[in-house]
């Protein structure tokens, strides 16, 4: 039985890979968008602007001013005397960061051994504004390690970073993983269904249930190569916005991948409703997209944000999958919350599972008697 | 003789309308078996049970002396089946589709390749092993999907309707595939809207608004009604039908 089974999915793979337009779809399509999104959220961050207030003007105050100075990513516009010029400055769009050094920064570090330093970006444009206070905080805790060497006293200086405008950081943090329930979406229940259907279409699926192949295994077979092509996805995805986006993965790589694997059976389960219902490929395709795919980029959140819907639409959104598997992705990825955080809508997405699972299990057999 | 099908009052419901309405007949080990019957007439029906597609609402019946309800595991090993609409993939090469169809029906890896080498030559395919089925000519196609059928050595074979579209020639070819097939002991269960194909049968089978209203030689068909070609045996039966798509 192994036998037929691997003969039965190399064949499917077969079938995908024959399909050359659709394959470079399947791996164009979260590239592009990636890509699209990266570039046009990052610039490459070399000599960004930034203005410093300096309360302080102390020898340490200088010192990390200097290093600022030094770096190849910043270029520091001017020494500000009050806050309030920091504002106009944002406003007036000719700087990215305000470094603020509070009055006693010296003092505080020498004598309490902890100083504050702020960071106030501009958050309006959410990928830069991190990366950016990320390099300056590099800086301090350069400084910070330099101190800790020469005197052997534990310095702590805390970076307190703001994000003006944007503090929560709309965008990249909702993109990526916006980007991994579509694509996702996409090749499991459109590929599928299609594919299933397809078979359904050529009349090749009688001549399979007429052997003595299990139906269960017909389909098992049939969503393997999306579920491997799914995986293959979210690694190009994951990477790409690692490293093209510089957006960390904060949580479980692992636990990622396991919510994922669940969203994509979920995916795979809703892609076999279809074909189970559909006689076309057409109507799968249409189905699945009209009927998934839309919903989907209304109600997941990433593109319009769910709390400003009417009541009703909110309650609709519940039902929709890609929703749970959303909120998921953005506590693992970007929060970096543990499974504590997140076994709730893991159980709403476990649950919608089953459910699937056991109406396709019961529709599949009406249909072969 | 044995007895390789026999079903006994074998009907199918959907709903009010009876699609097969108690069928009974034996089909003999080796024999070819025609399944006539005007559209709308139950044929496909009928077939669909007989190869655990559909299930019977009522009667009993047994393929390769296995019941239909409780040993279909049983049955599927035993018969081969060509669909209606034409059955590879034709995004495989010929050789895929070979090795596929004869995997899933777990014949082992040295088998595969034995079988495939010499259906490949029988057909005198050699050069074309490696192309997409979907590039071969219909005729050609329809001859791969049967040989594929048989690939497992079964028992039975179900065709249904398996050479519609195909030119005289082809169809000729293709009859000579049946009787090559019958000739090693493998029965053949066809289902045909040819007439002239209705002649090459050893018996055959009429079906009229779901039931069987003659079943014998063609030759003997031909001396009960009077008439000399089994178009016209077809058409005094078949005139009387209720029914039709």
């Amino acid at each position: 039985m192994m036998d037929n089974i691997s003969t039965f999915i190399k064949k499917e793979f077969l079938h995908v890979f024959r399909d050359r337009k659709t394959l470079l779809m399947l791996f164009g399509l979260p590239i592009v968008q990636i890509i699209l999104f990266g570039f046009a959220l990052t610039n490459e961050i070399t000599n960004a602007k930034i203005v410093v207030c300096d309360y302080a003007k102390d020898d340490a105050s200088q010192q990390i001013i200097g290093k600022l100075q030094a770096s190849q990513q910043f270029d520091i516009q001017r020494i500000l005397l009050n806050h309030k010029q920091i504002e106009t400055a944002f406003k007036d769009g000719e700087i990215k960061m305000a470094v603020v050094f509070p009055a006693n920064f010296n003092s505080d570090l020498l004598h309490q051994h902890k100083a504050q330093v702020q960071l106030i970006t501009d958050a309006s444009d959410p990928n830069t504004a991190t990366a950016i206070s990320g390099y300056a905080n590099q800086i301090v805790m350069d400084y910070q390690n330099e101190l800790m060497q020469l005197q052997r006293v534990p310095y702590q200086i805390n970076t307190e970073v703001r994000m003006l405008y944007n503090p929560e950081l709309k965008a990249a943090v909702n993109f990526v993983p916006g980007v991994m329930s579509l694509i996702l979406l996409l090749v499991c229940v459109l590929m599928t269904s299609v594919a299933i259907v397809k078979e359904k279409e050529t009349g090749t699926m009688e001549v399979l249930l007429v052997s003595p192949f299990s139906p269960f295994l017909i389909i098992v077979s049939k969503a393997m190569p999306y579920l491997a092509l799914s995986l293959i996805n979210l690694t190009i995805i994951l990477l790409l916005s690692v490293l093209v986006l510089g957006m960390p993965i904060n949580g479980s790589i692992l636990l990622l991948y396991a919510v994922s694997t669940l969203f994509i059976i979920t995916a795979l389960s809703l892609g076999l409703l279809i074909s189970n219902r559909t006689a076309s490929q057409q109507s799968a395709m249409l189905i699945s997209l009209m009927g998934m795919l839309v919903p989907s980029i209304l109600f997941t959140g990433f593109m319009f944000p769910l709390e400003n819907m009417p009541y009703p639409l909110q309650l609709v959104s519940h039902i929709i999958p890609a929703k749970w598997y959303y909120i998921i992705v953005k506590s693992v990825m970007v929060k970096g919350l543990g499974f504590s955080a997140i076994w709730k809508e893991t159980l709403v997405l476990l649950t919608m599972t089953m459910l699937l699972l056991v109406v396709n299990i019961k529709t599949f057999k009406i249909r072969l008697t | 003789m044995d007895t390789v099908i026999h079903t006994d009052k074998l009907t199918k419901r959907f709903g009010d309308f009876i699609a097969a309405n108690e069928i009974t007949f034996d089909v003999y080990r080796g024999e070819i078996f025609g399944f006539l019957g005007a559209n709308g007439a139950g044929k496909t029906t009928a077939m669909r049970m007989l190869c655990g597609l559909s299930k019977p609402s009522s009667g009993t019946a047994t393929i390769a002396g296995f019941d239909i309800y409780k040993q279909t595991e049983e049955i599927k090993k035993n018969i081969g089946y060509m669909s209606q609409k034409f059955s590879l993939y034709e995004d495989l090469t010929i050789l895929e589709n070979i090795r596929f169809f004869g995997g899933i029906y777990g014949l082992s890896d040295k088998q595969l390749k034995e079988k495939s080498e010499q259906l490949i030559g029988t057909l005198g395919m050699e050069c074309e092993a490696k192309k997409m089925v979907g590039a071969l000519p219909l005729g050609w196609k329809q001859k791969l999907s049967f040989s594929v059928a048989i690939l497992h050595e079964p028992k039975i074979v179900f065709l249904d309707e398996p050479t519609g579209g195909v030119d005289p020639v082809t169809r000729r070819q293709f009859w000579d595939l049946i009787y090559e097939a019958a000739d090693s002991g493998i029965t053949v269960f066809v289902t045909t809207h040819y007439m002239d194909e209705a002649e090459y049968c050893n018996r055959i089978s009429m079906m009229v608004d779901g039931e069987i209203k003659a079943l014998d030689t063609p030759a003997k068909l031909k001396q009960e009604y009077a008439v000399t070609s089994m178009d016209e045996v077809f058409y005094r039966l078949a005139r009387g039908a209720k029914r039709s798509e």
